[in-house]
């Protein structure tokens, strides 16, 4: 049977089947293994998911189905054709959209998809209609003159999107469409895919880190460190969780509650959510709240249905015998005692009428907010939403264009160094000197912050015991996984036990458990009064603050608790919202009142 | 403060040294440059292909075909036997000089009457076919006046004793070699110095940089120093592979040398650090180094005297450090100059070097606070 | 080719227009920069020495001296200083005030007439080696002319019983800027064709259109003829400007036929493109592909093309490594169609070097660029 033909009236070739596939690469000195012997099979029809936290294998894998990367070993077929013989014949039957979209940027939207209509071979006569079609679906009709690369992030992904669309592939791969993109755009990009497998019965491969999402494919796949944790239909990986999860809530403070109820051996994990706890037992029994000890008082637990996520972490504690860490070597250790007690008063970081303009676009327009002593503060958005602006106003990198701020009572632009020896930084993508080892790092920014003698020791000892560093106290910073260099990162953050903390997407690519231990450090650091900001774009974690903010296009769309967030987007359809229908209800809203105005 | 800037500079060592692509670097384009320069640009002239068209066959014209023949700056290809096949072999370039001597060669000779003798020279190179004349004619006088005293003619009332001072032999390579002390010495620490900050800025450190409580003048005393360094010891190495390897003899002290290389090489980091406050990517830096280094070598005497250029540009010259270096490095190694000969070139180049780490100070603070 | 295929190939075409047209530094590094090194060069590089300060030293003025140093005076490549002793012009030379000595002894007169030989000390600064042997040069023909002329003045015979009669074919006028600026173009056009198409190609890597590319129906050779044709006629033309700038702004002749110039830079372009395609295929972000075409392309063409330094003067092993250089070839043609004239012995085997290097580096580009990431 010559390949790439269905034999007739049988079930189709599924449409991505893996046998044993193996493939590495050589970084410099070291071969790092990308998927290690993956053996898996997707039906055709419907959305698989290809989830994972970065460093997966999810690029990788993508890169193989589409032809463009050969497997050390196995096999590897997509819709019936072996893809490493016949690569052309694969890639005339799939779409495929990289990171980052793969489009020219110079190049207007006509033009971009007038080129992959070149290229896929759609003939002149049927373009008109096509390209109708695809503009409507994607909503980008009143924007075909502009430039891709002057789109928003959203825009570009769904250009992306159309590009690869304009000849109807059977199989769509998607490389991280959603990485970046703001929630109503992720939504949008949702209904689009719905609409192809649904109405076009198009099979869609889709790789994410966000977890969330898997929760709207029909299959998933699990993918950790290149090897395969599971797969199924997500409500399969979920439901092994069912009668596990629980919403706890007690009058002890959450965060509190969360530090006590997650050193208790039955419970599996505990993460703050909507002025509670969230709670994951390691067994099915309901738990007793008379069994906590010490005693909780007003401790209530409510079953709530199980989430992906649930399922997720149960299978990476089990397989990759991981826990996660049960008592974390708590954060006060080494903490300055005398740090004032927090007060109730004082707005450590006041922000008035801030604005920043980078020529005729406004990055940041207008916003005020405040942030008191001891708590944690979020800026939440999407890419280019104006929230890295922001960050970078605080810190003192970039002056306002105008308005007002004051960190623990300076405008940091203009203190005196001394000042600066206050805060502590945490910059996106861990940035560390990767040329140098762990220990050269940590001396150097303890040399940085002005520490010296015996200080300087004791600080560097520290950081090395307190994160768990001194086993890869040698290794050069660039090799190390990703959830080291993030401990790494934050302990050069905290070398000066700064009053102020301040964290740029802190937890983008790490992994679940890695992102949960990391939150138990920096609620320990708040519980001592020291106040923390950070930039995120995982809903989730809005819910760890005690206060946020929403940005999209350089404004405050909504400030306040998370609860009072999610609040305004309670309807009698929709009682219990989560933090991205409440996100995805205040940008509509501001649209509204945009259209409005 | 300074235990602040000694952690930078370790870092930036550090980092410099730890890096393999940055350490290649370092090392594989100072040694191609230093063997291409030291053995490929050389202007001097040796075995060059000629031949001659002799139509008096004589005693004395195959004499001064010995002539020729016997020096090492040419190589007799052919001998013709007719006018014709002359343009042919200058044209295709497989002779550089063709000497006609013509056929009263002897009796004009005899009759100690300036016999004629025509040298064509091959014009497409200007600095080779001037050179080849020149050579040339050394030898046509040396053997007419040899050959008058020999045979009795009028002695000529002056004789020119020529005599190089410095440079003996009028090798290229004891010009060209200690200019690549200056060259190498330049390109490296402008990478190093112009570079390190574009890189920061790549990977994000630069911003954890400026939050801590160091100063912008630590961090640019942080960022230079480690470009002194190791622009002087790149310098040091050369300065002994020229001594040792290429056996250029270094007449002068060391105190007037390395005098000379500090001050031009803060002069050079000063642009370096101006680059480094005006680029945000690695990219942008190199384009920025390539855009100076070019115009300033080329402007620098380096391979060309800067008295043949025309005199605004001459005037251009004046701000480009490198320029003074050149002076300072061959006026040490070949003239054994002393500090107090040097001081015209001195005070130039740490003036330019006092302005640059001012305008880079102004430009790092205006980027960065 | 169908007419499927020849959709695509003018829709990769059209985008790479669009591109260069829009992307400013594509303009730049094609027009821009050829036009600054050809103005740094035309101005900046001159071997020529005209007006050299020399120092006179006549320690006994007389009629004979006299006539002697106006014979300098006359000179148009020196600029004479008088010195009244030795050490004082000896301390000139050694603080670079002059570039050389010519010094008459008290007893210089006096010889000249009883017995003649009466020697004239020449000393030159031998520092810069070159600069020194044209002045030894130069100072030589001052004084074989001012010995003939002396000798005819006094109705004797020659002192001097030769004449050379230098005849320069080429370049009568010996300018080095006649030889310098046509070189100079094999340099700037390996800047578009090799660093250029290096530059641009990974790009493409980098923002993953490569890979974007790779998966639709469009054939290797296609994305390579489509790098090639736009990127070529972007060096044609900046050759083009650069030759009229080289022929109207510093009136360097141009003797040859333009359109042997065309087709041997065409030839030289498609090397240069082959060369650039190769080290895109593995160099896949924009700052090595840079760096590797400055070592292995740019470098190579300014040095080792016998574009300032003459090959024949190097050592055999670096002459030899010159034959892969495909500048070597093309500095060859430039020079001879520029200043001689289409002579065809220099040109058909330059060129046919020219065209070995086309097919080698194009056919290896091909080779090697295939449709995977690895």
């Amino acid at each position: 049977m010559p390949p790439g033909v269905d034999p007739p009236e049988a079930e189709p070739a599924p449409a991505l089947r893996c046998v044993d596939v193996r493939r590495s690469f050589r970084i410099g000195k070291r071969v790092v293994v990308a998927l290690d012997g993956i053996n898996v099979e997707a039906r055709r029809g419907g959305v698989t998911g290809l989830i994972g936290p970065d460093a997966a294998g999810k690029t990788t894998l993508m890169r193989l189905a589409a032809g463009l990367l050969l497997p050390d070993s196995g096999r590897i077929e997509v819709l019936g054709i072996d893809v490493a013989r016949d690569p052309l014949a694969v890639q005339a039957r799939v779409g495929y959209m990289p990171q980052h979209f793969g489009l020219y940027e110079d190049l207007s939207v006509r033009e971009n998809l007038d080129l992959y209509a070149d290229l896929q071979g759609v003939a002149p006569a049927e373009r008109p209609a096509r390209y109708a079609e695809l503009l409507h679906m994607t909503g980008l009709g009143p924007f075909t003159g502009r430039m891709a690369g002057r789109l928003s992030g959203g825009m570009k992904q769904k250009l992306g999107l159309a590009c690869t669309l304009v000849q109807p592939p059977e199989l769509l791969l998607l490389d991280e469409p959603t990485v970046g993109v703001d929630p109503v755009s992720r939504r949008e990009l949702w209904q689009i895919i719905d609409h192809l497998t649904r109405g076009l019965r198009t099979t869609v491969l889709f790789s994410t880190a966000y977890l969330d999402e898997a929760e709207r494919c029909d299959t998933v796949l699990l993918l950790h460190e290149g090897k395969l944790l599971g797969s199924g239909p997500p409500r399969e990986i979920s439901g092994a969780m069912e009668g596990r999860s629980f919403h706890a809530v007690a009058s002890l403070g959450r965060r509190q509650l969360q530090e006590r109820l997650a050193s208790l051996p039955w419970v599996m994990d505990a993460v703050i959510q909507s002025g509670g706890v969230r709670v994951v037992t390691a067994t099915r029994t309901a738990p007793d709240p008379a069994s906590v000890w010490p005693p909780v008082p007003d401790l209530r637990f409510t079953p709530v249905p199980a989430r992906f996520e649930d399922g997720f972490v149960a299978r990476l504690n089990d397989t990759m015998g991981r826990t996660a860490p049960s008592s974390p070597a708590s954060a006060e250790g080494g903490l300055r005692a005398a740090l004032p007690p927090p007060a109730q008063d004082g707005e450590v970081i006041v922000v008035e009428h801030l604005t920043r303009r980078f020529g005729d676009f406004t990055a940041v327009d207008d916003i005020s907010f405040g942030v008191r002593r001891g708590e944690i503060f979020g800026l939440l958005g999407a890419n280019g939403a104006g929230k890295s602006t922001t960050f970078r106003m605080l810190c003192g990198l970039l002056p306002p264009t105008s308005g007002r701020l004051r960190v623990a009572g300076f405008d940091l632009r203009t203190a005196a160094a001394p000042v600066r020896g206050r805060i502590g930084y945490m910059a996106q993508k861990f940035s560390l000197y990767g040329d140098l080892s762990v220990a050269q790092n940590l001396r150097f920014f303890a040399s940085a912050y002005r520490l010296r003698g015996a200080r300087r020791a004791e600080r560097i000892a520290w950081a090395s015991e307190e994160f768990e560093l001194a086993p890869m106290q040698d290794a050069t910073a660039r090799d190390l996984p990703l959830g080291f260099k993030q401990r790494l990162a934050l302990a050069c953050a905290l070398m000066h036990e700064p009053e102020i903390l301040f964290l740029d997407e802190p937890t983008s690519g790490v992994d679940p458990l890695g992102r949960r231990e990391f939150w138990r450090r920096i609620n320990g650091l708040a519980e001592l009064g020291v106040t923390v900001l950070v930039t995120t774009h995982f809903m989730e974690e809005a819910e760890y603050c005690d206060r946020l903010a929403i940005m999209a296009q350089g404004r405050v769309l909504s400030a306040g608790t998370p609860e009072a967030i999610k609040a305004t987007a309670r309807t009698a359809s929709r009682p219990d919202p989560t933090m991205e229908d409440a996100f995805i209800a205040v940008i509509e809203a501001a649209d509204n009142r945009g259209l409005a105005a | 403060m300074w235990r602040q800037v000694l952690a930078l500079v370790i870092k930036e060592l550090l980092a410099v040294l730890r890096d393999a692509k940055s350490r290649a670097v370092l090392i594989g384009p100072p040694l191609i440059q230093l063997i291409v320069f030291g053995y490929a640009a050389t202007f001097d002239l040796n075995h060059v292909p000629m031949a001659i068209y002799n139509q008096d066959p004589s005693q004395a014209s195959r004499e001064l075909v010995a002539h020729f023949a016997g020096s090492p700056t040419f190589h007799v290809v052919a001998m013709l036997g007719s006018e014709r096949p002359i343009d042919n072999l200058i044209d295709s370039r497989q002779v550089q000089l063709v000497l006609v001597i013509d056929r009263r060669f002897t009796r004009d000779l005899l009759a100690h009457q300036p016999a004629p003798v025509q040298a064509i020279v091959d014009g497409r190179n200007s600095n080779t076919a001037l050179l080849i004349e020149g050579y040339a004619n050394t030898i046509l006088t040396n053997f007419a006046l040899n050959w008058d005293a020999a045979h009795g003619g009028p002695a000529p009332s002056a004789v020119l004793d020529l005599r190089a001072l410095y440079n003996p032999t009028l090798s290229s390579r004891w010009f060209i070699v200690p200019g690549i002390v200056a060259l190498l010495t330049q390109v490296v620490t402008l990478l190093v110095v112009g570079l390190s900050v574009a890189r920061e800025r790549e990977t994000g450190t630069f911003d954890q940089l400026l939050v801590t409580p160091m100063r912008p003048v630590d961090i640019l005393l942080g960022k230079g120093l480690p470009g002194l360094l190791i622009g002087t010891v790149e310098a040091s190495v050369i300065i002994v592979a020229a001594v040792f390897w290429f056996d250029i003899p270094l007449r002068g002290g060391l105190l007037p040398l390395y005098l000379g290389l500090l001050l031009f090489v803060i002069a050079v980091s000063g642009i370096g650090l101006m680059i480094s406050s005006l680029v945000s990517t690695q990219q942008q830096a190199l384009l920025g180094a390539f855009l100076f280094m070019v115009p300033s070598i080329i402007l620098s005497g380096f391979a060309t005297p800067i008295a043949n250029m025309p005199v605004w540009v001459q005037d251009l010259t004046l701000i480009n450090p490198m320029r003074y270096f050149l002076v300072i490095v061959r006026g040490v190694f070949l003239q054994g100059a002393d500090i107090g000969s040097l001081t015209s070139q001195y005070w130039p180049m740490a003036t330019i070097g006092a302005v640059n780490l001012v305008a880079a100070a102004w430009l790092f603070r205006r980027r960065t606070i | 080719m169908n007419q499927v295929a020849f959709r695509r190939l003018r829709g990769l075409l059209r985008k790479e227009f669009l591109q260069i047209w829009r992307d400013p530094s594509a303009l730049a590094i094609a027009f821009l920069l050829p036009a600054v090194l050809l103005l740094i060069f035309g101005y900046g590089v001159s071997l020529d020495a005209r007006n050299v300060p020399l120092a006179l030293v006549v320690q006994r003025p007389g009629a004979l001296a006299a006539s002697f140093t106006s014979a300098f005076a006359r000179s148009p490549y020196f600029r004479p200083r008088a010195f009244l002793d030795i050490q004082q012009a000896e301390r000139a030379m050694q603080a670079r005030e002059v570039k050389g000595v010519v010094w008459l002894p008290s007893d210089f007169a006096r010889r000249a007439e009883h017995g003649g030989n009466s020697p004239i000390g020449v000393i030159v600064n031998g520092v810069d080696a070159n600069d020194a042997r044209l002045i030894e040069g130069y100072v030589q023909q001052v004084w074989a002319t001012w010995l003939t002329a002396e000798a005819r003045a006094q109705g004797q015979a020659s002192p001097t019983p030769l004449s050379a009669q230098p005849r320069v074919r080429f370049n009568p006028a010996v300018s080095s800027r006649n030889y310098l600026v046509p070189g100079l173009i094999a340099v700037i056009m390996t800047l578009t064709g090799a660093l250029l198409t290096a530059l641009v190609i990974a790009r493409e890597w980098e923002r993953g259109t490569m890979e974007a590319l790779m998966v639709t129906r469009v054939a290797m050779r296609e994305i390579l003829l489509a790098k090639l044709v736009p990127y070529f006629l972007l060096g044609m033309g900046g050759m083009a400007a650069s030759v009229a700038m080289a022929v109207l702004l510093f009136g360097v002749p141009l003797v040859g036929a333009w359109w042997v110039l065309a087709g041997a830079s065409a030839l030289f372009m498609l090397a240069a493109l082959g060369m650039g395609l190769l080290i895109s295929s593995f160099a896949r972000n924009q700052f090595v592909a840079g760096q590797i075409a400055i070592i292995v392309t740019f470098l190579p063409a300014f040095l080792l093309s016998g574009f300032v330094f003459d090959i024949g003067s190097m050592p055999r092993v670096v002459q030899w490594i010159t034959h892969v250089v495909a500048a070597r070839y093309f500095v060859a043609i430039l020079q001879s169609v520029f200043l001689a004239g289409d002579v065809w012995s220099v040109i058909l085997p330059n060129a046919l070097a020219l065209a070995v290097m086309a097919v080698l580096f194009l056919g290896l580009a091909r080779a090697v660029f295939h449709r995977r990431l690895d």
